[in-house]
């Protein structure tokens, strides 16, 4: 059964539409990459999926479930900046991923804080990061911060992980590190991943479908008088090479399930 | 070279720091010699050398009245004062800033009613101040505190609605409750930004203080710069000024490093 299913979703802001008729189902452990040009709606889909806006119509099921309206524990994010806290050691920021949750005030009970910091350590240790455990991310280069982001994510255990540009300001030898280490965790703990990214060669290979999102009216005297949707669904698996398989399950965009409309809103 | 690529070495850089002060004692020096030379009975500009002495006697000899040494007195009175006016103001402003620049719902109702707040001239109040709380220290550390407190709460929520929107989302992905939002993520970033409002507040502080002293007091620093102006003891009160700037300077220095010190990740950016 789906697991994350989007439902005819649109979004506009103001008058403004930015997506338009968003439909697409996806299993539980599948790596879902989006990628298209800037401003056509990879980011606002990103946070729709985060809960973090509500779609003007539409609705999106995690599990069966609607979204309740805000950002919880059950999706984590990565941004491709600001993602850790500043204020905090590296330790303590995967700390925090536990701690912030715990309670009412965000902090750990005595009795367990001990333990939560080994736990952390260990986490550091995998990642390569425990011989700065106590210097605090401003000191640390972009890409050993971005690991350390998505370590943070992956701490509080989410089901899904959303992922929007996260290695996009990084040099070109740790952007290939990070996708081994990316796909290193993900073989480990099967989350359904969303990764919005420029980048299409690394959208192909960390990705199981490819999505690209794209405007498809457009009225030359009014660029934005549309709304961007999924224009194509690639099956990105087996290094894109369809065919490989006994049973070949191929996404095919959903057909619109209302007639076009003479403008969205 | 372009002006503004010349950068000063060592040696000069310590030479154009002490110029401005050698400049404003020289030209002191010069006033009050001519000034003497004319009338040497002159109390308008003292000798610097009669400044020296008469501090030496204010810290030293007391008071043959009261048998207290007065600058002590005075300089605990206002510093008590100016404590109390700034810690309650500083302890508003971080509450009123975090909860307006964390929550729509308190922006919306009070974010307006600040801003007019802050417009009342704080001197302005001061009679009511003596009317309502009467000549006492409390009218003295209110108007402190009613004057330092509007100018906190709107830059420390203007601070706090700064901090990136993706941290806020973060914190909520790992589960915190807007409790634990405002104590975990917001309070320890917003307070190397109070430090430096509190900084930049404690002129404003100054000012009041010595305001409210000089209107109705019995001891303070500024109760006793007024008190000697009748005599036109000018020696006396130059002396208390070059004090107060001695007290304000290491203030603002101090929560500098207090800053540097607690908040070490604030200064790498």
């Amino acid at each position: 059964m789906a697991f994350v299913t989007v439902d005819n979703i649109f979004q506009s802001y103001g008058k403004r539409p930015i997506l338009e008729r968003v439909s697409i189902t996806v299993d539980e452990g599948a790596f879902i990459s989006i990628v298209g040009a800037s401003g056509c709606g990879k980011s606002t889909f990103l946070r729709l999926l985060l809960d973090q806006e509500r779609p003007t119509r539409g609705q999106i099921t995690v599990d069966g479930e609607p979204l309740t309206g805000e950002p919880n524990r059950s999706r984590g994010i990565v941004f491709q900046r600001y993602s850790v806290f500043p204020h905090m050691t590296v330790r303590d920021n995967l700390v925090a991923a536990e701690a912030l949750g715990a309670n009412l005030f965000g902090i750990l009970p005595s009795a367990k804080r001990r333990e939560v910091r080994e736990r952390a350590m260990r986490a550091l240790d995998r990642i390569g990061l425990a011989h700065v455990a106590h210097q605090y991310p401003a000191s640390l280069s972009g890409g050993m911060q971005q690991r350390l982001a998505i370590a943070q994510a992956l701490a509080a255990k989410p089901r899904i992980l959303l992922l929007d540009e996260p290695f996009g300001a990084l040099d070109p030898g740790t952007r290939e590190r990070m996708h081994e280490f990316l796909l290193d965790l993900r073989a480990e703990t099967k989350m359904t991943v969303f990764m919005v990214t420029h980048d299409l060669p690394e959208a192909f290979k960390l990705g199981d479908r490819v999505l690209a999102f794209d405007k498809i009216r457009w009225d030359p005297h009014d660029p934005e008088a549309y709304g961007a949707t999924i224009t194509y669904d690639f099956d990105a698996r087996d290094g894109g090479i369809p065919y490989q398989r006994i049973k070949e399950e191929t996404h095919v965009l959903d057909p619109p399930r209302e007639k076009p409309l003479a403008s969205s809103g | 070279m372009r002006w503004i690529n010349r950068h000063p070495g060592r040696a000069l850089a310590l030479f154009l720091t002490v110029v401005p002060f050698v400049l404003v004692l020289l030209a002191y020096a010069l006033g009050s010699e001519a000034r003497r030379a004319v009338n040497p009975a002159d109390k308008l500009l003292p000798a610097p050398a009669q400044i020296a002495e008469t501090a030496v006697r204010l810290v030293t000899e007391p008071d043959r009245r009261s048998g207290v040494i007065l600058v002590w007195q005075d300089t605990a009175a206002s510093l008590r004062r100016l404590a109390l006016g700034v810690g309650i103001g500083a302890g508003l402003g971080l509450v009123f800033g975090l909860v307006i620049g964390l929550l729509p719902l308190a922006r919306t109702g009070l974010a307006g009613f600040v801003a007019v707040l802050s417009m009342i001239p704080p001197l302005a109040i001061l009679p009511i101040l003596f009317i309502v709380f009467g000549l006492g220290e409390l009218s003295k550390v209110a108007l402190i505190a009613i004057g330092i407190t509007p100018f906190l709460i709107r830059d420390l929520s203007a601070r706090t609605a700064e901090l990136p929107f993706e941290q806020l989302v973060k914190a909520q992905t790992l589960g915190a409750s807007s409790l634990a939002i405002g104590l975990r993520v917001a309070l320890p970033q917003i307070m190397p930004r109070l430090i430096q409002a509190v900084r930049l507040s404690l002129g404003p502080a100054w000012l009041f203080l010595i305001a409210a002293e000089a209107i109705a007091s019995q001891d303070g620093l500024g109760y006793r710069i007024f008190l000697v102006r009748r005599y036109l003891a000018m020696d006396v009160i130059l002396t208390y000024v070059i004090w107060i700037t001695v007290i304000a300077f290491t203030l603002d220095w101090l929560l500098a490093r207090l800053s540097r010190r607690l908040y070490p990740w604030a200064e790498v950016r």
